[in-house]
């Protein structure tokens, strides 16, 4: 489909670090040699790494991290009367019900919303690009550039009891706790970034390999 | 620096690109899947905890959820928080809730037979104040083990709080009482004024008659409680009036608000040795009444009285020769055909066992006897002696009448049939009856005194006496009269004669005189004689010549002395 020709074709590398243009030296893809940048030395790839292997391996993982992360309270908050714990939904749903539905859009949308995303765009990418197929290529470019994009702001859940946490220390009165929901959402949130890092976006364009 | 030139140098002359190192790798595996591995280990392992984290879950029913919030209200035991309300939801016919406990693993032995379960709220009664501290934490639900260790998984919610703990040490007994008077769950149980114990539950006999107390007493002051102790109802104040006048008793200010009752051993050489659990008792209705004998078994008696009983009401007490031995029970109207009088029936219950030895020696005489030795027999021979019931004034303020049995001395013999049941008793007037009675004779015979005939002797009396005054006054009177005036005379001169100036009395002076000198003259004769008893033989000698004073030339002689 595209008709550009790529740096394998051409015989040549980048560096990914100083970005130093070199000639391929290696002809088959054997695993047992490794291409460092003559210049910076640091390794050079045609692609990144075993990216779906990488992608595949840290998308599971953070899903995997995501179910206890959904079910495990991420918050106690203890005031005079009361001690409660909330999950994520339940927070969502207390938020809604106490009158700030605002809020509770805001923090459904990036606790829930844009993880489920990433998941599924993720996964959409690493299957399509697997299977070469040479569907909506630059929309799934634009995906993959939105996936780095609101990858981050996730961690705006971690945020908010971090500083809750800090802020809220106010002994009998009232008190706010982190709880071990928290720290599985942040690695959720941590494993999809990298997740996404490690798919090498140009495997998009690479279909015509695969067709081969 | 080499590298740059001949990069730069490359990239200069076009086509020679430079070349990279290439280096052998040192490893393969991919060691990426680690992470997921992990991921998932961490899961699993979250999931097995909680698996075996998980308690048993139990279904509880309450009354009323009030307070109870799913997922948020703590189970604890001794402040310790073992589980949590999971759900709450109706039961099938609404007519209690069910509340899903999940209790922690650690407390599994709550999910066994005999667990009690309650809510704690703040509660708030006279006699104290609890769970205050649910006001800010909101309620919970609390919990108390049980003895057995059989799994169960449904359980009935107590609306109280269990007044004993399990395991507490301390002994319950049973209380039996006719009504339950001010009494509550939680009520104190004093032992000398001192709070040892509470009341733990109470419910009415199966037969409805009575009501049962379940009262736990702490240790170590459980031992007071002996096999011969007495319990009674301590609760408000006990106002009485009755025949015996105004009684006001009280225990403490705290029970007189709330109740109590109280428990003390008798008086006198008793069974001291503690009472074992579940020793059944009788809650007496006051001190007195407690610390009595025993009544041992009623007998019921009735007693036929001719005349008005105004003033005996049931529950006037029935003495014998003064002492308490049973109570009036019914008083009822009948009528005679045979005289045509309107007796009244009254029905009393006595028990003999409170005469104590009387009735005890009593028994032994009429068995020695060898007669029955029956209430009935026994009161046979005692009417054959002259036993009598009356309806005396026990109260002249009040007017209230008792039941007196007594020996009515020269009683009219009477039928007695120790047969019938029940037992009636002879009566006779009673004291006040008998007062009628007696001045009613006395009416009697001042009524048949002759007043008339009286009167007519006494005025013809009263006629000679005015006559006899008459004729005293008319002439013994003037007689004694001039009597009088001739006495007066006398006086008169009598008085004359005795006067200073009169002839009698100067007479009677020249008189005394002569007689002081015929004295003196005499005094003389006998000092003479003293002298000379001779003169009176020789007659009187003439005067001797004077001799010389001897002090006179002393005297003026000068003194050696006063020489100067």
């Amino acid at each position: 489909m595209s008709t550009f020709p790529r740096a394998a074709e051409l015989g040549l590398i980048s560096c990914h670090v100083c970005k130093l243009v070199c000639a391929d030296a290696l002809d088959g893809d054997d695993p047992s040699n490794e291409m460092a940048c003559p210049r910076c030395g640091s390794a050079l790839h045609r692609r990144k790494p075993s990216s779906y292997v990488r992608a595949w391996a840290l998308l599971i993982a953070a899903f995997l991290l995501y179910i206890p992360a959904n079910v495990l309270p991420i918050m106690r908050t203890a005031s005079l009367n009361d001690i409660d714990d909330n999950t994520i939904i339940s927070g969502v749903v207390e938020l809604w019900v106490k009158g700030s539905p605002d809020l509770a859009v805001i923090v459904f949308t990036a606790s829930i919303v844009v993880p489920m995303l990433k998941f599924l765009s993720l996964g959409t990418l690493l299957v399509s690009c697997q299977r070469g197929s040479d569907w909506a290529r630059p929309q799934r470019a634009k995906l993959y550039r939105l996936i780095e994009f609101i990858g981050y702001w996730s961690m705006l859940d971690v945020f908010v009891v971090s500083l809750l946490t800090a802020l809220v220390r106010f002994n009998l009165l009232s008190r706010v706790e982190p709880l071990p929901g928290v720290i599985f959402f942040g690695l959720t949130v941590v494993l999809t970034m990298l997740a996404s890092m490690s798919f090498d976006p140009r495997l998009i364009w690479d279909g015509r390999d695969s067709d081969d | 620096m080499t590298d740059d030139s001949q990069i730069e140098q490359g990239g200069r002359h076009g086509g020679e690109l430079p070349r990279p190192v290439v280096k052998h790798r040192r490893f393969n595996a991919s060691l990426i899947w680690l992470v997921p591995a992990l991921a998932a280990l961490v899961g699993l392992s979250l999931v097995v905890n909680s698996w075996l984290q998980a308690g048993p879950t139990i279904t509880i029913s309450f009354q009323s959820a009030e307070g109870l919030e799913a997922g948020k209200t703590p189970v604890k035991y001794k402040n310790v928080v073992i589980g949590r309300v999971n759900k709450i939801h109706l039961s099938a016919d609404h007519s209690h809730v069910l509340v899903k406990v999940g209790l922690e693993k650690s407390a599994e032995s709550f999910a066994t037979l005999g667990a009690r379960y309650w809510v704690v709220r703040p509660r708030i009664g006279l006699g104290g104040v609890s769970g205050i501290d649910t006001l800010l934490s909101g309620a919970f639900i609390g919990v108390d083990v049980g003895d057995s260790n059989a799994p169960a998984d449904e359980f009935k919610g107590l609306e109280t709080p269990p007044a004993v703990n399990h395991g507490a040490p301390g002994r319950s007994f049973m209380l039996h009482s006719d009504d339950l008077g001010s009494l509550d769950i939680g009520s104190p149980v004093y032992y000398r004024r001192i709070q040892v114990g509470r009341v733990v539950s109470y419910q009415l006999d199966s037969d409805g008659k009575g009501v049962s107390l379940q009262i736990f007493v702490d240790g170590p002051n459980d031992k007071f409680v002996t096999t011969a102790t007495r319990f009674w109802n301590a609760s408000g104040i006990d106002v009485s009036v009755g025949a015996s006048g105004l009684k006001v008793n009280t225990q403490s200010l705290a029970s007189v608000l709330a109740g109590g009752l109280a428990f003390q051993d008798p008086a006198g050489p008793h069974d001291s040795t503690p009472a074992p659990e579940g020793t059944e008792y009788t809650l007496f209705g006051d001190q007195a009444s407690a610390m009595a004998p025993p009544d041992g078994e009623p007998h019921y008696i009735r007693l036929r009285f001719e005349q008005s009983v105004r003033g005996l009401a049931v529950d006037a007490p029935v003495e014998f020769l003064g002492i308490n031995i049973g109570k009036v029970v019914s008083i009822k109207l009948d009528y005679d055909e045979k005289t045509q009088r309107f007796p009244v029936v009254v029905g009393a219950v006595v028990y003999p066992q409170r005469l104590g030895n009387a009735y005890d020696k009593l028994e032994a005489l009429a068995k020695a006897r060898g007669e029955n030795p029956d209430l009935s027999q026994l009161m046979g021979r005692l009417v054959e002696h002259g036993l009598r019931a009356q309806a005396r004034s026990g109260n002249l303020l009040t007017g209230q009448l008792y039941v007196e049995l007594d020996f009515v001395p020269h009683a009219l013999p009477v039928a007695f049939d120790p047969n019938a049941k029940p037992l009636i008793i002879p009566t006779v007037a009673g004291s006040f009856d008998k007062l009628q009675e007696q001045l009613a004779e006395i009416v009697d015979k001042v009524d048949k005194i002759p007043f008339e005939s009286i009167g007519k002797n006494l005025d013809q009396t009263l006629a000679g006496l005015n006559a006899t005054l008459k004729q005293v006054n008319g002439q013994t009177l003037p007689e004694f009269k001039t009597t009088l005036q001739g006495v007066q005379k006398t006086m008169g001169s009598a008085s004359d004669a005795l006067s200073s100036d009169s002839p009698l009395q100067q007479n009677l002076g020249s008189t005394l005189q002569e007689l002081q000198r015929m004295a003196r003259s005499l005094r003389v004769f006998t000092d003479y004689l003293d002298g000379h008893p001779e003169a009176l033989i020789r007659g009187r000698r003439p005067d001797a010549k004077p001799t010389p004073d001897t002090t006179t030339p002393a005297a003026t002689e000068p003194q050696p002395g006063s020489k100067p």
